[in-house]
């Protein structure tokens, strides 16, 4: 196994060895449950199906209630595909825990970013807008020139403008590992991590 | 409580803190240099106090040579060895930033009086 599903706690600060205050995002990473096995010959890859968070069967729609009900298992409010290698030795009910991660370890966490709505290009992009004053009106976040005239005529895809922001899958890679929790099944990486408090995570290993 | 809260209680130091803004105590800090540790001892005004868990830090305010020195300790800091109050002050506010643009005379805190009981 090298990833695992999980949720953001929230941020904290904890001391090292040293004694140095590090700050650090705890992430709640277990059990996950092993929900589905893919295998190569019928597949066409090996990989397996991890199951994370509790979900009411009554919000469960009959499709998926049928592919857990497969598995045995209480329908999971997140469901994630992990590639491996080899799926030798892994069986559907399986547990996994953060046992996989040791401290000193470094990791990937993907999550989705807060979502913060329409935003200006000086938000946005960190454009610098207009002057404040000398004769300015309705300056001071405008986004100024979108292109040339009548060459080329059209305003180039791609252009920086204002829109929504935030909301997208972001991953953070190499947050060191500070800390593993096996009683409450808490890790605790350095800095930050993308998104808000219960946001859904994947961490995976390097 | 949140998860974060019962997560950091583990890492809290068992002692309560014994100190309040406006009373003189010695940070006992140890400090590790090259294979060798010792322990500082830096004495003053506690000015304030902020925060809660882990990131709690309390403020110091000591005039050395004249020349005001302030510190900014994690209250939960393992670097802390021991923590003396060595009096207690009268004061009305539980941030002493006011102390800051005084000198002298008026830069006194009173001591703060307890009835013979209470002794």
């Amino acid at each position: 196994m090298n990833a695992l599903l999980g949720r953001k706690l929230g941020m904290s600060r904890l001391f090292n060895a040293k004694g140095a205050a590090i700050a650090v995002t705890l992430l709640e990473a277990g059990p996950n449950v092993v929900v589905q096995i893919k295998k190569k010959d019928k597949e066409g890859y090996d990989a397996v199906q991890l199951g994370f968070g509790k979900k009411s069967e009554k919000s469960t729609n009959k499709p998926l209630a049928g592919h857990f009900k497969r598995a045995g298992q209480k329908p999971f409010a997140h469901l994630r595909e992990v590639r491996l290698d080899s799926v030798e030795g892994i069986e559907v009910g399986q547990q996994v825990g953060v046992d996989l991660f040791v401290v000193g370890e470094k990791v990937d966490v993907v999550s989705i970013s807060k979502g913060l709505g329409f935003q200006g290009v000086v938000r946005r992009y960190h454009f610098a807008g207009g002057p404040k004053t000398h004769g300015q009106s309705d300056r001071l976040r405008a986004p100024g020139s979108v292109g040339a005239s009548s060459y080329p005529s059209r305003t180039f895809k791609g252009t920086r403008m204002a829109g929504r922001m935030g909301g997208d899958t972001t991953t953070i890679k190499n947050l060191l590992v500070v800390m593993v929790d096996h009683e409450s099944q808490i890790i605790a990486v350095r800095g930050a991590v993308p998104g808000k408090k219960n946001t859904y995570v994947r961490i995976r290993k390097k | 409580m949140n998860l974060v809260d019962k997560f950091e209680e583990k890492y809290l130091k068992e002692q309560k803190v014994n100190f309040a803004p406006g009373d003189t105590i010695a940070v006992h800090q140890t400090i590790e240099e090259g294979d060798k540790t010792r322990i500082q001892v830096f004495q003053g005004v506690v000015i304030g106090k902020r925060g809660s868990g882990t990131g709690a830090t309390f403020t110091v305010r000591k005039m050395t040579a004249g020349i005001a020195v302030e510190k900014i300790y994690p209250v939960h800091s393992p670097n802390i060895a021991k923590i003396e109050r060595i009096r207690e002050g009268k004061v009305h506010r539980a941030k002493l930033n006011y102390l800051r643009q005084r000198a002298g005379k008026s830069a006194r805190i009173d001591e703060k009086r307890r009835d013979q009981k209470e002794r």
